[in-house]
């Protein structure tokens, strides 16, 4: 099958300011695909150049087999679309802005009402814009991302400025909106967001991407390093944890010992050690890398910076 | 293609009527004020003045007219660049909306307040007002939505060049209020000194007043062709200025 959207040495400036460098990636059909790095990082330019609100000055895209310049209303017809930081008519009401967006698609697959229901939104439905909350101006913008049945969606920073219990609300919608059947395009800031919702994460910093994969194999690749945290009162642990094969590192405060290593056979070894000296424990955990340390590896800083 | 467009017009509508003094402030003060006006000068001046003829005849219906036409141009360009700083302009444009019907339903909607606003003004002075007026009303329409396009247009360019939505209104009011007052409608054109008999000569609204006028008096229009013209130019260029250097966000 081939992908949903081809993006080939793409290129965007501002006057003198590159915004994206050199861009290539696929996303598939069916996955949520996540692009994350920093602000300015040239995620939105990138997505909004596949949207067809932009145009690169260099590369080719292809969404759905469509040149998004040539067959922006063809695309758009066919695609849902959220842009950062977008208002409303202070003064609409919900259920005017979703009959608008529903008469202006050639397609008229979703019930509008049902949509709103789904979404929580339906005792809102005659609420005026302005006076909704952060989270629900953000679902409103789900539901006309949504409403013409679109075969992709875009999602740009969804969940940025959200309390933590309207963000897992949306991360619902979207995990959703991909059982569905539909392909999801997402940029983020968000390490846990990209972790807990992608399938796929590219990396991308300076207009540049650093790298592609699923959010485990990227872990893996450029953060094997696992600590296990454990305490202990035997006398002659320490030195027993020092010779456990892949062990570099054994840091000591109090009874509290704290064990690096490489790999994911470390914490097999430590609970082999354990069990065959017989050394009690009063405390064990883990410390697995997330994406937010394979960002800091790969760049040389911290997303947030 | 104008799918989307009667809907977005109506919205558009319903929108400005929820604004705080929409309604009110857009149709019912400007009958209020060319009611009050129309009785003090009525009865200020002797029934007979001349002056008081002339003023109430024809001035004020001009004076109404390009005040509205002016304010609903003003009331654009706000709208224009709110809707641009907000992202919404540009959220509209993430759908199958085309650019030019996003821009039609609001000059639209701009046309269809001034003519409610024009018709209840006068059905008011039909009613109330002292002296008879008959006027072509018609040909006058024809000519205040020939005049209301041409002031829309320079509208649209001043509200594709303002920065912010802060500086629309008084940036706005700025260029065009300075022109009503060298158009004619308060001095006539022939007894301004001569720099400002120069600038009359450039302003837009001199071409409108004067057709205006023209046409309300009972003129022909082949009297008035240099004046067509002239706002037509003004559309024209305006126009096609404003399509190249529109900013969407």
């Amino acid at each position: 099958m081939p992908p949903i959207i081809q993006v080939s040495g793409v290129r965007k400036s501002y006057g003198a300011t590159v915004a994206v460098h050199e861009v290539t990636f696929e996303v598939n059909e069916g996955e949520i695909f996540g692009l994350i790095g920093p602000n300015g990082a040239g995620k939105t330019t990138t997505m909004e150049c596949i949207e067809g609100l932009r145009t690169p000055d260099r590369g080719s895209i292809s969404v759905l087999g469509l040149d998004p310049f040539k067959d922006v209303y063809k695309l758009q017809d066919r695609i849902g679309v959220q842009l950062q930081q977008a208002q409303l008519q202070k003064r609409i009401k919900v259920w005017e802005a979703v009959d608008l967006w529903v008469s202006l698609y050639q397609k008229k697959a979703i019930d509008g009402e049902r949509l709103l229901e789904q979404l929580g939104l339906t005792d809102k439905r005659g609420a005026w814009f302005m006076n909704l909350s952060g989270g629900q101006k953000q679902r409103l913008f789900i539901a006309l991302a949504l409403i013409n049945d679109p075969e992709v969606v875009f999602l740009d920073e969804l969940t940025t400025g959200l309390d933590p219990q309207s963000r897992r609300a949306i991360w619902d919608l979207v995990r959703d909106i991909r059982e569905r059947g539909k392909t999801v395009f997402l940029t983020t800031h968000l390490m846990e967001e990209a972790e807990r919702l992608c399938d796929r994460v590219a990396i991308i910093e300076h207009g540049r991407i650093i790298d592609i994969d699923r959010p485990e194999n990227l872990v893996n690749r450029h953060c094997p390093e696992r600590t296990v945290v454990l305490a202990t009162d035997n006398p002659i642990a320490e030195e027993r944890f020092r010779a456990i094969p892949g062990v570099e590192k054994v840091v000591r405060t109090d009874l509290q010992f704290s064990i690096l290593g490489r790999g994911d056979d470390l914490v097999t070894a430590v609970i082999h050690c354990l069990s065959e000296h017989g050394i009690r424990v009063t405390d064990f955990r883990t410390i697995l890398p997330n994406l937010e340390d394979v960002f800091l590896k790969l760049t040389g800083h911290s997303i947030r910076e | 293609m104008l799918r989307g467009l009667w809907k977005l017009t109506w919205v558009e509508i319903k929108i400005f009527l929820r604004e705080p003094l929409g309604a009110f402030g857009t149709i019912v003060i400007p009958v209020l004020v060319f009611l009050v006006v129309g009785r003090l000068v009525g009865r200020g001046l002797p029934a007979s003045s001349l002056a008081a003829d002339s003023f109430v005849q024809v001035g004020l219906p001009v004076l109404a007219s390009v005040l509205i036409a002016v304010s609903a141009v003003l009331s654009l360009v706000t709208i224009i660049s709110i809707y641009r700083e907000g992202g919404i302009l540009k959220r509209l444009r993430a759908t199958p909306l085309r650019p030019h019907t996003i821009l039609t339903a609001h000059v639209t909607v701009k046309l269809i307040l001034t003519a409610a606003t024009l018709a209840l003004l006068v059905l008011a002075g039909k009613r109330y007002y002292p002296v008879g007026v008959h006027a072509p009303l018609l040909s006058f329409t024809i000519a205040l939505l020939i005049t209301t396009w041409s002031i829309l247009s320079i509208g649209f360019l001043i509200a594709s060049i303002v920065p912010t939505a802060r500086f629309a209104q008084p940036i706005g009011a700025f260029i065009l209020y300075p022109m009503i007052g060298v158009s004619g409608l308060f001095v006539p054109v022939a007894s301004l000194p001569p720099v400002l008999r120069g600038l009359a000569r450039v302003v837009p609204l001199t071409y409108a007043v004067s057709l205006l006028e023209g046409i309300w008096k009972g003129e022909e229009w082949s009297a008035h062709m240099i004046d067509v013209a002239a706002l037509v130019l003004v559309f024209v260029v305006c126009t096609a200025l404003a399509t190249k250097v529109f900013r969407w966000e």
